[in-house]
């Protein structure tokens, strides 16, 4: 069982959840931020699962937390090789110059 | 009583290095902060008594995630002043997003509780005789295998992809061209001469009947040329 109470896991997740959403809309045009910020928000999933599976006593969710640390590694490498060539091609990686594909 | 207060600790600076990711000035300091907050989690999942999941946290993030951050951050040249143009401006709405999220999920916290048949329903009970990487291993090679290849093919289709998207072809890198070389015939290269005794192909150099029209000129692959708008 959990030795701290599960709400404050989950209070802390939800703060962490909304930092990273916040992150996303202070710095909307610095992209390697916004990453970071997707960082973060994934860190309060992994909380939240632990701190469910620890207070239920099931292992599942440290699994599922494994899973999603997987994915959130695959993400940062695949974004950081977007920024890397999207920086090669424009010299700069402002976000809202991404609008190549309009009309 | 000192796990609560362990707890609150590492809870405090988390958030607060979490708080400084997405505000600091520098985007070097985020990643720095990054770090901080991704040791602080570690600390709350070793208090959950995950210790397997707060390593592999360790490893994953401060090991690879962060300094590839910090790689890429510091290879860029990029003008991050100029990217902060325009923070006042996000700033009400992001903070009144994040306000009502936050009050949302709160009031979620503050509201549910476990279904009454939640304690039968587990998958894969903690037994606590046997240590957490251990019963990890148990589940995620027999009751998970499909996950833990899946976790496997994401990671590869990763790896396959960072290398596609920043591989580039240089003017000056040279070219295997398979085409080529199985077309290449004896013939086209190599020529029998017969020699009398003693006297040699009776010039200095002996020219094959072919110019070397083998690696005369370099095939573009057809992805070469891009890379190079605006």
């Amino acid at each position: 069982m959990l030795a701290v109470g599960l709400g404050h896991y989950l209070v802390v997740s939800a703060i962490l959840l909304v930092l990273g959403i916040f992150g996303i809309f202070l710095n909307r045009k610095n992209v390697i931020v916004i990453l970071m910020a997707i960082e973060l928000i994934l860190l309060a999933v992994n909380l939240n699962f632990v701190a469910f599976s620890a207070a239920l006593g099931d292992l599942t969710g440290q699994v599922m937390a494994m899973l999603v640390l997987t994915v959130a590694a695959a993400e940062a490498a695949i974004g950081l090789a977007i920024v890397v060539i999207y920086f090669r091609n424009r010299g700069s990686i402002q976000v809202e110059d991404v609008n190549l594909m309009k009309g | 009583m000192i796990t609560e207060i362990l707890f609150y600790l590492f809870a405090t600076v988390l958030v607060a290095s979490a708080a400084t990711v997405v505000s600091a000035r520098n985007p070097v300091h985020s990643v720095l902060f990054l770090i901080l907050a991704f040791f602080n989690a570690a600390a709350l999942f070793l208090i959950a008594g995950a210790e397997f999941l707060a390593m592999t946290l360790v490893i994953v993030y401060v090991g690879a995630v962060a300094v590839l951050f910090l790689f890429v951050v510091m290879m860029l040249d990029v003008d991050f002043i100029q990217l902060r143009s325009g923070f006042q401006k996000y700033l009400p709405v992001g903070a009144l997003v994040g306000a009502v999220l936050f009050v949302e999920l709160l009031s979620v916290i503050g509201g549910w509780k476990f279904a009454p048949q939640a304690g039968q329903l587990r998958f894969a009970p903690i037994v606590s005789t046997v240590s957490n990487t251990e019963a990890l291993g148990r589940i995620l090679y027999t009751d998970y295998v499909f996950l833990f290849q899946a976790a496997g093919l994401v990671l590869l289709v990763a790896m396959i992809g960072a290398i596609v998207l920043t591989l580039r072809d240089r003017k000056t890198s040279r070219h295997q061209s398979i085409r080529q070389q199985t077309e290449r015939k004896v013939g086209d290269t190599l020529e029998m001469v017969t020699m009398s005794l003693g006297t040699g192909t009776g010039t200095e150099f002996y020219r094959p009947k072919v110019e070397e029209a083998v690696d005369a000129e370099p095939v573009d692959h057809g992805h070469g040329g891009h890379g190079h708008g605006h």
